[in-house]
């Protein structure tokens, strides 16, 4: 990238970028808010991880073949499936491979078809587009994944009466199960549906302001974000529903029995990423 | 369905469950003959829901052997089995909604096609414990306790069951809740033959007005 089409960053102004956290240094200590610490970790982590993945990429881009984009997309995905699962209340046994599996399922077929299909990329594996459309599918296929595998747990826990009353009733266990299915496919593809109702009016995505940043057209850059809108919109329902089925395999059982006791509680384990 | 008079509606032999080192039946026998009234007692804590979750086949069986008109339980599938052998919980579960959608709603499970939900049966059992339509018009949230288990009953009954599974069903209802309890369980066992029912209840003088016959879980 020697002709860059956008002002580049360095050193000193990443240091002087570094000098906005007095602001909340500032407010942390006049408060006693007694976040100094984590702030502090926070935006080293912040600055370590980033500079870190810059290089990785930059090497992966500069090697452009297909293993090592592969390779780094795979861990990218893994990362993602874990994360799914740190986000939620309850685990069951097996529930990180049911969540590995169905981000890596949705996220490389969504990207793929799109890399391939739509976008039409030659090759397939140009890291300039596979990388970045991919980190954008899977960091909302997450989201998506953690919600609903979230709300069909809790709803299995809290409504355990009344689906065994169902159950006592001759319901099979999709039939018990079915109303909790959809709700947990609604809670999981909620925020996308948010996110598109207000796209450039309230919000202005990330990656468009990139685009624009980096000395993409307007025009231009709106027309990525609509497609990466697309493409996030259905890997999150494909893996909210992927998600959602094999909860329903291990908590249902083939003897359509409900078994909650396969659930375990994690306290604190509902952190925001 | 060929039942003789010999052949039990359910049998169960060597029923045993222990739940975290904890044993609560071992070798737990029953037979429920056509027509069998049985009280199952035992101090509260003795397993007796574990036991009656366990016929229903909503519980693991750990050890022992489950037979429905002589065929095992494995061999059964679990929603045709369920709808013919029907357990009653202790506290109801009602979906929101009118009374009428709570017990109208289980006739589109795939075990019960075939049969349609009848509002004159419905009225029918309701008449006998006093109440008339507007009983099925009721929201399921403005019920009393009382009220929802009677609902909750008129719901298992009009899918017209052959074992009954009732499980403390009038542990916490009123003398009057609890007569209509009992008079619609009775209504049910007159209305056809080849019907039986296992009754669960810590009150002696309910046992003795329910059951003919006491099985004991738990230490005696």
């Amino acid at each position: 990238m020697t002709s860059a089409a956008y002002l580049t960053i360095g050193p000193v102004q990443l240091v002087l970028a570094a000098l906005l956290l007095i602001v909340n240094l500032g407010l942390s200590a006049w408060l006693r808010l007694g976040l100094e610490r984590s702030l502090l970790l926070a935006a080293v982590r912040m600055v370590v991880q980033l500079l870190l993945v810059g290089l990785v990429l930059q090497f992966v881009f500069a090697l452009n073949r297909p293993l090592p984009v592969l390779g780094i997309a795979l861990v990218m995905a893994c990362l993602a499936g874990i994360a799914a699962v740190n986000r939620t209340r309850r685990r069951f046994p097996g529930v990180m491979w049911d969540s590995l599996l169905t981000v890596v399922t949705a996220a490389f077929l969504v990207t793929g078809a799109s890399l391939l299909g739509i976008l039409r990329v030659r090759p397939w594996f140009e890291a300039q587009y596979a990388i970045p459309l991919l980190g954008m599918v899977l960091g909302n296929t997450l989201n998506g994944i953690s919600l609903a595998l979230d709300r069909f747990m809790e709803g299995a826990a809290s409504n355990r009466a009344g689906i065994e009353s169902d159950l006592a009733l001759g319901a099979g266990r999709w039939e018990a199960a079915h109303g909790l299915v959809r709700d947990s496919l609604r809670t999981g593809m909620i925020p996308t549906v948010n996110a598109m109702m207000v796209m450039g009016v309230v919000s202005l995505p990330g990656m468009m302001t990139g685009q624009i940043l980096a000395g993409a057209k307007p025009t231009d850059a709106v027309r990525y974000q609509i497609v990466i809108m697309f493409m996030i919109a259905s890997a999150t329902a494909l893996g909210a529903l992927g998600v959602t089925l094999l909860a329903f395999r291990t908590l249902f059982d083939g003897r359509d029995r409900l078994r909650t006791e396969r659930l375990v509680r994690v306290d604190g384990g509902r952190r925001r990423g | 369905m060929a039942t003789s008079d010999s052949t039990p509606l359910l049998h169960a032999d060597g029923l045993h469950r222990t739940i975290q080192g904890r044993t609560l039946f071992d070798a737990f026998a029953l037979r429920l003959a056509p027509g069998e009234r049985v009280a199952v007692t035992g101090p509260s804590g003795s397993g007796k829901t574990v036991l009656m979750r366990t016929l229903a086949g909503l519980e693991p069986l750990q050890a022992g052997d489950i037979r429905f008109l002589g065929r095992p339980l494995g061999s059964w599938r679990m929603p045709e089995y369920r709808s013919r052998v029907m357990l009653l919980a202790q506290r109801p579960t009602l979906p929101e909604g009118s009374v009428e959608d709570a017990v109208r709603a289980p006739f589109a499970f795939r075990a019960h096609r075939g049969r349609a939900y009848r509002p004159e049966a419905a009225l029918a059992l309701l008449e006998r414990v006093g109440r008339g339509r507007a009983f099925l018009d009721r929201a399921t949230e403005t019920l009393s306790g009382g009220e929802a288990q009677i609902a909750a009953l008129l719901r298992a009954l009009l899918l017209e069951p052959q074992v009954l599974l009732l499980d403390e069903p009038t542990a916490s209802l009123d003398a009057a809740a609890t007569a209509a309890v009992e008079a619609l369980v009775a209504a049910w066992l007159e209305q056809a033959g080849g019907r039986a029912y296992l009754w669960t209840s810590h009150d002696p003088a309910q046992v003795a007005r329910v059951s003919a016959r006491r099985l004991q879980v738990g230490p005696s």
